[in-house]
């Protein structure tokens, strides 16, 4: 379907949005070639500034007649290459879309466009006494890409994800028409929930103009603690029990000391001392901070009793900052020792962290390439980086390519997938297909075609497989 | 090596309710959180007792809830701890305050080396430690960022001043005001919390102190008089530019410069 964009086009769709927000060619900008993942590249022929869903639904109209590929985009922080219009064709701009529409206290939603930030989001209802629970680490990313991708983050253990607080989506379909899907209630079994669908389908079925979100009462005390261990397997072991105690951690990370040394290193900043060569990091919240104190009082007895040396509480602003802003480094420091690196996000159930961390040092060992590894204990979500440690381009991706394969194949064998919260994009699809398998990749085609039966809609992603770029 | 830690118990935040009467704060409108300063200079004594060996004790003086901020400083791995709380103790200046943190110390007895946070984050005078020093007759340096051995049982102390450091060579006994982030401190253990649970964290009442005249305390003996005490006004101001983007970026500039942030 691929075609270039004609003077005709072009003029077109600058007509609908104004020529103020519509770019071509050479005036667009290189952050709009490539989202976080910068090795799927690949320029968009138009770049158009929606600021209206009315606007979405005429450029969509007239890209699906006209047969151009449409690619939804938000800040571009994605990290699977999902936002990059690899047939070029036309970019949608939905950061500026970027209104809160209402707080409904009472039924304690929120309704936004796509383009409001994460930490837009956290302030605007934090401030009226609400918390919208999914908090992935990127907070600069829009909405709109949050329900796209089903992102997580650490909250998940307790609060669950993204497609857990989406009640309602307003989408502008293929064709250019608007449809709601889903309702403001609590409860709704009407049908196939296509809300459900098109929440963590990257822009592949729609374009999400507004959404309504569940808000729950901010908890007023947050607390954290760290738990030190011996070894890595020792905290691993003990993440089930504490999962399971009715202490209701909102949070359970992991830390090793070898991420740890390089966090210190990129920071110029010891981090809090420790006992111990593995660490779980915990938050508690909960209305009342005697309550939440006394939980994590019973986590920390039970992490004793399951062989944790101490345990420390990360009580005061200062301590927090300490302990979680190193935490919120770890990303840069491992970038900054390895020049350049490729993530994978798998997740296996929680009980098989260790022995696919195991896995992991011969991961290492058999593709030539350096391993580093945090996240969610609680969730099993682990995230991966492989390091180039200056290697050559060629031997750097034909190692990658090894390692990568490796990883995937190992999370399959402990029941684990591909992805837990970043997507699969343009990226991972061979790794989807290796994990699901042709039939149900099939399926998932033909749910595309009944949306999309131009195809216009972010093409050659999730199901494609196909390698549009060298 | 005895160490003791002069600390303060802090409001937890910075929305602090001011008695409009008296302009004085109204410490249960915020529940308390231990001085952040004094963490650095908590985690100097330890580190020096696993060099040297001894003990560090630690001394606030306050209301009763204080002693919270206390254990804090046990469960972080202080040995010991004392409250110096009294009703005529109420009202201290920054003179008053430093007579009686320097008469509890002569009480327990006077150490090899006193540690202070630089400053408070209530009162931000950055005074009391080197006052306390005064007062003792006894050596001080403030902004210290490190403490070190030295040959002969002195120390290598490092302060940061504008521009430099200084590097002194101090016999004990002496006196140090920790800089902030000199160092990380370590968090409040779990496990020292249990085996804390125990031990309780000693009163000192002025019927204690050497001097026990109340006339040098309290109300009584602050020469300071606060005048009036407001909360201060939070302003946002926003200017807009026009112009080209050369011109608006000259006119920022040229704000920048004014306002000294460049």
């Amino acid at each position: 379907m691929k075609r270039r964009l004609t003077e005709e086009d072009r003029t077109a769709l600058a007509a609908i949005v104004g020529p103020e927000r519509a770019l071509f060619g050479a005036s667009i900008s290189e952050d709009y070639a490539h989202d976080e993942m910068e090795r799927v590249r690949s320029f968009p022929e138009a770049l158009l500034r929606a600021n209206s869903a009315e606007e979405v639904a005429k450029i969509l109209a007239y890209c699906n007649a006209e047969r151009i590929p449409v690619v939804p985009r938000g800040a571009g922080t994605g990290l699977v290459g999902g936002a990059v219009a690899v047939q070029g064709g036309v970019m949608l701009d939905l950061t500026s879309m970027n209104r809160i529409r209402a707080l409904d206290a009472e039924n304690m939603t929120v309704t936004v466009e796509p383009g409001v930030l994460l930490m837009e989001l956290a302030a605007y209802v934090e401030a009226r006494g609400f918390l919208y629970p999914p908090d992935p680490g990127e907070k600069t990313a829009t909405i709109g890409g949050n329900i796209s991708t089903n992102a997580g983050g650490m909250r998940a253990v307790k609060y669950g994800v993204t497609r857990d607080y989406v009640l309602s989506l307003t989408v502008v379909l293929a064709d250019g028409t608007i449809e709601t899907f889903g309702a403001q209630t609590v409860k709704n079994s009407s049908g196939y929930s296509i809300k459900d669908l098109l929440v963590g389908s990257e822009g592949t079925l729609g374009v999400i103009v507004s959404a309504t979100l569940r808000l729950i009462p901010k908890p007023q005390a947050c607390i954290s603690m760290l738990a030190g261990f011996a070894s890595f397997s020792d905290a691993i072991a003990a993440v089930p029990k504490l999962i399971g105690s009715g202490t209701e951690p909102t949070a359970v990370e992991f830390l090793t000391r070898r991420v740890i040394e390089l966090t210190e290193e990129y920071l110029g900043r010891p981090f809090p001392r420790f006992e111990g060569d593995a660490a779980l990091l915990f938050t508690f919240d909960g209305s009342e901070e005697a309550e939440v104190e006394k939980r994590m009082e019973r986590a920390a007895e039970l992490c004793l009793k399951e062989g944790a040396i101490d345990c420390y509480f990360v009580d005061t602003d200062e301590r927090t900052d300490a302990v979680w802003k190193a935490r919120g480094a770890f990303l840069e420091a491992i970038k900054a020792s390895a020049g350049q690196m490729d993530e994978g996000d798998v997740v296996v159930p929680r009980a098989e962290i260790t022995a696919f961390v195991e896995r992991l040092a011969a991961i290492s060992a058999e593709s030539g390439l350096r391993v580093e590894y945090f996240g969610h204990a609680g969730d099993g979500n682990l995230h991966v980086y492989f390091c180039r440690d200056g290697l050559a381009e060629s031997e750097w991706d034909a190692r990658l390519s090894r390692a990568f394969d490796a990883l995937y194949a190992h999370a399959a064998e402990l029941g684990g997938t591909v992805s837990g919260e970043h997507g699969i994009g343009y990226a991972k699809q061979q790794a989807l297909r290796a994990r699901i398998g042709a039939g149900q990749m099939a399926l998932m085609r033909r749910i595309k075609q009944a949306f999309d039966p131009n195809g216009i809609l972010n093409p050659d992603k999730i199901c494609y497989e196909t390698e549009v770029l060298p | 090596m005895r160490i003791i830690v002069c600390i303060k118990q802090v409001p937890g935040t910075n929305n602090v309710l001011l008695d409009p009467e008296t302009g004085t704060m109204l410490r249960s409108s915020a529940k308390g959180k231990l001085n952040p300063f004094d963490l650095f200079a908590i985690e100097q004594a330890l580190a020096l007792r696993a060099c040297f060996g001894g003990s560090v004790t630690a001394l606030a003086m306050g209301p009763a809830q204080a002693e919270s901020s206390l254990r804090e400083a046990l469960y972080m791995g202080a040995d010991k701890a004392y409250l110096l709380c009294d009703r005529a103790l109420i009202g201290s200046d920054v003179l008053a305050t430093s007579h009686a943190l320097s008469q509890a110390i002569l009480r327990i007895g006077m150490p090899d080396l006193i540690l202070c946070g630089k400053q408070t984050t209530d009162g931000d005078t950055a005074q009391v430690g080197p006052e306390i020093a005064e007062m003792l007759g006894i050596a001080h340096v403030a902004n210290v960022t490190q403490i070190e051995a030295h040959s002969g049982g002195a120390l290598h102390v490092t302060a940061a001043l504008e521009g430099c450091d200084c590097q002194y060579r101090l016999e004990p006994p002496f006196l140090a005001c920790m800089e902030k982030d000199a160092n990380t401190p370590r968090l409040p253990s779990y496990r020292r919390k249990k085996e804390m649970e125990a031990q309780s964290v000693q009163l000192l009442p002025l019927s204690n102190l050497m001097d026990a005249d109340p006339a040098h305390y309290g109300m009584q003996g602050s020469p300071t008089r606060v005048v009036r005490v407001f909360a201060p006004e939070h302003k946002e101001t926003r200017r807009f530019l026009e112009g080209s983007a050369q011109a608006m970026a000259e006119a920022m500039l040229g704000i920048l410069k004014e306002e000294k942030i460049v």
